[in-house]
């Protein structure tokens, strides 16, 4: 869920408020969004995307993050190198090569899950599979 | 509450020739499709349009084709038998068709960056979510649809004569209250995946559907609802494809025996209840592998990479949450190629229409639910433009009524706004645990429909939500007529075929090769296609 905000980053730009598709946001009285319905947020990570300062952060569990998490400490956060990471690796921002560009993902291995019986098809020799690709 | 100066002014009262309900590929889709035959089109989403539902989110494979005789005949006879034969050959041709052409039209004058691969050629058989939807968004726009963000449709509007004439809303940012007077009406709201956060779903309750049956649409395949699928414990993040690279595990880390992403996701499953926790490592992906799964799906890594796992070396816990129709493939009933329903004026599209045309009772894997949002999105929406055209100035003169009745209009004593969590609560304890709707038996079935019979009734008669959160009371009776239709269709299919797998009926029986129709909301019918309607007890 989302859990924090940074307001030293945020350049209210209001982008997060419009974008969020479960309007997890209100503009706060400086104009820096604030979680206003955190119970409502979906954990889709798409605000961070959009945010162009990077100030945004969702933790990847779908319930809050309880007091004295990690996840909730912005300085933590930054050091880890977390805050705007996904926004880096689909390539969003100046500069930067857009992530669908490079998304060559591997072969969806046959049959789609491990065999009952042993393995008898070792990943490297499988043959692809391309109709069963699904995410 | 604030608003931001982004957003379009209050809008209360607005005419088109076609709206769109939704925001997702199936809705920006029909919206370019009409908005190209000349439409005036208005597009209004829950969220926004361009991150909200499964594919913003998500990202999917498309079942994108080249018209090779020989590539597209494997294509279709890849699914017949999972589908339960229950597809449509001639369908999936139109699907494969418009869906080449849609691909191929995204890559040109949506510029959308397909990557390249070693022969030079762009491969075109994936896209990204967040990508792919902010360049629909901008296509529709630059197409002149108005599109209206946070703005939930709350109900159809019809003529005397009962076809489709439009819709009311609310906008959610602004609190206030919105009607569009329509010549047609493109339902693109999604499937209903009952709020169990997988990856960007909680937007999809099966509005549409509400609103369909409300004025008289039927629903066909709703059997075919039960999909699960793997995420990390405790996530969001139901990305599956990845899982063929893994191993299951007990708790105690020995192998879990014929557990896999699909064929053996029923095994996960009943460890999960027998044993509490089923572990996972993707320990068959070379290093090679490992880097191509990052650059395909930098989401799948989100959860890992934030809570300090490797998936390739370590064990991590996961579970199954439901996805229900989202990659199911009961819906609306389509009744002819152009994706109309059996209501003049009123059009389905994506998840919110049945899948089993091209797919039968089975879909998780197979990027065939992709190709149908942008076909039948399409398809809708050059429908609804023609269908608004020949209406011309008389659509905007018809008296109109309002259509919604549960949760919006109670037919008793209205109740505390705050009502519709306990009815979303009632409703996930019937349709979210793994041995109620993914193992399906016919004494399990019966008392949970039972309750949810009782559910509806309960809301039917008081249900009413409140400010700018009322669609949310519209949201929990949409899931409860879903989980409604889902399990009388569930009964009545007394049978193995496709998803739904009873295991007091484990055999496909030749005798119930047909489709399972549905509708009703006081009384709910289920009927074989092209037999008449019969009722059946609720
Ligand atoms: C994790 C995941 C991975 C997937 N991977 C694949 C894949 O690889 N291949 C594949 O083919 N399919 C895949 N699917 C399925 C695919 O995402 C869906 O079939 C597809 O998104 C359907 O498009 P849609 O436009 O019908 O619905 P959605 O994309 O869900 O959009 C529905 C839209 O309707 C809006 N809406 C809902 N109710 C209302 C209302 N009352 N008023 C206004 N708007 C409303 C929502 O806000 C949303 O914008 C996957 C699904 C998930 C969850
Ligand atoms: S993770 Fe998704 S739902 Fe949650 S606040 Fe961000 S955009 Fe909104
Ligand atoms: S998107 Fe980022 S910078 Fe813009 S308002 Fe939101 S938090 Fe601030």
């Amino acid at each position: 869920m989302i859990e924090v905000v940074s307001a030293e980053r945020c350049v209210t730009c209001d982008k997060c408020v419009l974008a969020c598709p479960t309007n997890v946001f209100d503009l706060g009285p400086d104009r820096i969004p604030v979680i206003a319905r955190q119970s409502d947020c979906q954990t889709c990570f798409l605000c961070e995307a959009y945010c162009p300062a990077d100030a945004l952060f969702v933790a990847p569990h779908a319930h809050p993050e309880p007091a004295g998490s990690p996840l909730r400490d912005e300085r933590h956060l930054a050091a880890a190198g977390l805050l705007g990471s996904y926004r880096r690796e689909i390539g969003w921002g100046h500069g930067r090569t857009l992530g669908a560009s490079l998304a060559i993902g591997p072969d969806v291995l046959p049959g789609f899950g491990r065999p009952a019986a042993p393995a008898t098809a070792s990943p490297a020799t499988a043959p692809p599979s391309p109709e069963r690709h699904d995410r | 509450m604030t608003t931001a100066d982004t957003r379009s002014p209050a809008i209360a009262d607005l005419t088109a020739d076609v709206f769109v309900a939704g925001g997702g590929p199936a809705a920006t889709w029909a919206a370019l499709a009409a908005a190209e035959a000349g439409a005036d089109v208005v597009l209004a989403d829950k969220g926004y349009c361009g991150t909200s539902g499964a594919t913003a989110a998500g990202g999917t494979g498309v079942w994108y084709v080249p018209p090779h005789p020989a590539e597209r005949e494997k294509a279709k006879a890849s699914r017949e038998a999972l589908g339960g034969y229950l597809a449509d050959r001639r369908w999936m041709d139109r699907v494969l068709d418009q869906t080449y052409a849609n691909v191929n039209e995204l890559a040109g004058v949506g510029r959308y960056p397909f990557p390249i691969g070693a022969d030079g050629a762009q491969i075109r058989r994936g896209v990204q979510g967040p990508e792919y939807m902010r360049r629909m968004r901008i296509r529709v726009q630059r197409a002149g649809v108005r599109i209206l963000d946070h703005s939930p449709v709350l109900e159809l509007l019809a003529d005397a004569s009962g076809a489709v004439a439009g819709v009311a809303g609310i906008r959610r940012q602004l609190d206030t209250g919105y009607r569009v007077r329509a010549g047609a009406v493109v339902l693109a709201t999604g499937g209903c995946a009952f709020l169990s956060s997988a990856l960007g779903t909680n937007v999809d309750t099966g509005d549409g559907a509400l609103f369909a049956a409300e004025a008289g649409a039927e629903l066909s395949g709703m059997e075919f609802s039960n999909a699960y699928a793997i995420a990390p414990a405790f996530t969001s993040v139901t990305k599956t494809a990845y899982y063929s690279y893994a191993t299951f595990f007990h708790a105690d880390g020995t192998v879990l025996d014929g557990a896999g992403s699909t064929k053996g996701r029923s095994v996960i499953a009943r460890t999960l209840m027998a044993e509490g926790a089923v572990l996972c490592q993707i320990d068959r992906a070379s290093e090679e592998v490992q880097r191509q799964m990052r650059a395909g799906q930098p989401n799948f890594f989100l959860p890992f990479d934030r809570l300090g796992i490797d998936p390739f070396t370590q064990k991590f816990p996961v579970t199954l949450l439901a996805e229900g129709t989202v990659r199911g493939t009961g819906g609306i009933r389509i009744a002819g190629d152009d994706c109309s329903t059996s209501v003049p004026g009123l059009y389905a599209a994506g998840d919110a229409a049945t899948r089993e045309l091209i797919c039968g009772g089975f879909t998780g894997g197979g990027s065939h639910n992709a190709a149908w949002a942008m076909s039948s999105g399409s398809w809708a929406g050059a429908a609804a433009a023609r269908h608004a055209t020949a209406l011309g100035a008389t659509a905007r003169r018809r008296e109109i009524r309002p259509l919604g009745e549960a949760g919006l209009r109670p037919a008793g004593t209205p109740g505390d706004p705050g009502q519709y969590r306990e009815v979303v609560a009632a409703v996930q304890e019937q349709v979210l645990p793994y041995e109620k709707n993914y193992l399906r038996h016919g004494e399990r079935l019966r008392p949970a429909l039972d309750s949810l019979d009782a559910t509806w009734t309960a809301l039917r008669a008081g249900l009413r939500g409140s400010g700018a959160e009322r669609f949310r009371a519209r949201e929990a009776a949409a899931m409860a007529a879903h989980a409604r239709w889902m399990y009388h269709s569930a009964l009545a299919r007394t049978e193995t075929r496709g998803m739904h797998k009873r295991a007091d009926f484990p055999e496909q029986d030749p005798a119930q090769h047909h489709r399972l129709l549905t509708g009703g909301l006081d009384t709910v019918w289920v009927a074989p296609e092209s037999a008449s309607a019969v009722e059946v007890a609720s």
